[in-house]
């Protein structure tokens, strides 16, 4: 049997009354690239960010590789969070060496030839950029660690549907064959073609866990088609007042 | 090439159906060497497995085959590829049919647009050679 790469047991996160996460058994298999699908407040954040170690789980456990969350995970998990977090002031080479200095699977070289086909210079300054490029070189950072496995919040939530594009290809042609890529998205059109399988969170739950075209053979449509049925909000319809009084 | 994936279908039955018609049409000549899955999943912007799972249908058909040490190549064997161009001839055709049927088209009138609208490409392509 494959070697699990992650497993998530029994897992529940709460913030104060609310119930962030709420008993999530998953395990992740090595080479996948998984969809992380659910509107905002789903949990999406939250799960990856408890699989990333930034946050501890209430109840449950959390197995990455053979070990918890925590120093020996971060050698391998690589994380783009879904804000940014790098320094203004820096240059993208500055990145790249603190990138150097803190991980040691950074392959500068795949940085280069990903900055090289975006036109990014490595002199270039990170506030001279615009949102969408600085979130760009952002993914070139992160994706260029030769990582077991990559955790993307949100990668393409913020840029025009040209740039997601090249960002989905960036993670297409950029995992290693042996990885495993956990993407989290509510633009699913968009990814559904790049995915091996998805997971579907609902109020803090995994509602529904499939193979993209498992799904789309049983269901007979797309995955986004099925995203909207299973998260739309159904209008109640308003009775008209005569017809109510009968 | 150019790959087109819609919504309503397994997406690798979709590369399966393209990857037939790119041998068919010759764009993979027989006996020639296939780009790698990796190179092709990129270039269709899909996940590699998916296009493995394609390749592996038309291993299964015998349209492909896999060589340990040269990769991937298209059969040499004619009477494969015939079959299947005959078999994607017939799936147009049906489908063509139907859509005539739908249109309310007797099977003697389907022929008879057939002819005629032969005739008038005929033409048309006559014009641009002499223009």
């Amino acid at each position: 049997m494959e070697e699990r790469l992650a497993v998530i047991k029994g897992v529940t996160k709460r913030f104060g009354k609310t119930t962030a996460l709420s008993a999530v058994d998953l395990e992740l298999m090595p080479g996948r690239i998984i969809g992380l699908l659910g509107p905002n407040g789903s949990g999406k954040t939250t799960l990856i960010k408890l699989m990333n170690g930034l946050l501890q789980p209430d109840q449950g456990s959390i197995d990455i590789a053979g070990s918890a969350p925590g120093p020996e995970t971060k050698a391998l998990v690589s994380y783009l969070p879904d804000r940014m977090y790098i320094a203004d002031w820096m240059r993208v080479k500055d990145l790249m060496h603190f990138f150097q200095d803190f991980y040691r699977d950074f392959d500068p070289d795949r940085a280069r030839s990903m900055l090289d086909s975006l036109g990014i210079a490595e002199k270039a300054r990170i506030k001279n950029m615009s949102k969408g490029t600085r979130e760009k070189v952002q993914l070139v950072m992160v994706m260029s660690r030769r990582a077991r496995l990559y955790l993307l919040d949100e990668p393409i939530g913020g840029v025009d549907p040209a740039s997601r594009d090249f960002i989905l290809r960036t993670i297409l042609t950029n995992y290693s064959e042996e990885a495993t890529v956990l993407i989290s998205t509510h633009l699913i059109s968009d990814v559904e073609k790049i995915l091996d399988e998805v997971i579907f969170l609902k109020d803090g739950q995994v509602v529904r866990r499939d193979r993209v075209d498992d799904l789309r053979e049983s269901e007979g449509k797309s995955v986004d088609a099925l995203f909207r049925e299973i998260f739309s909000v159904i209008p109640v319809k308003e009775v008209p007042h005569d017809e109510k009084a009968h | 090439m150019e790959w087109k994936i819609n919504d309503n279908s397994p997406i690798f039955l979709q590369l399966e159906e393209q990857l037939l018609t790119a041998v068919v049409s010759g764009y993979f000549p027989p006996g020639s060497r296939l780009p790698s899955v990796r190179e092709l999943a990129a270039e269709a912007g899909v996940n590699p497995n998916t296009m493995q799972r394609a390749f592996a249908g038309l291993e299964g058909r015998g349209v492909i085959l896999t060589n340990r040490t040269a990769g991937r190549s298209v059969t040499e064997d004619m009477e494969i590829i015939r079959a299947i161009r005959r078999e994607k001839a017939r799936e147009e055709a049906r489908a063509f049919l139907k859509r005539m049927q739908g249109l309310g088209y007797s099977p003697e009138e389907v022929r008879q647009v057939l002819s005629e609208t032969e005739a008038e490409e005929e033409e048309v392509w006559k014009k641009d050679l002499q223009s």
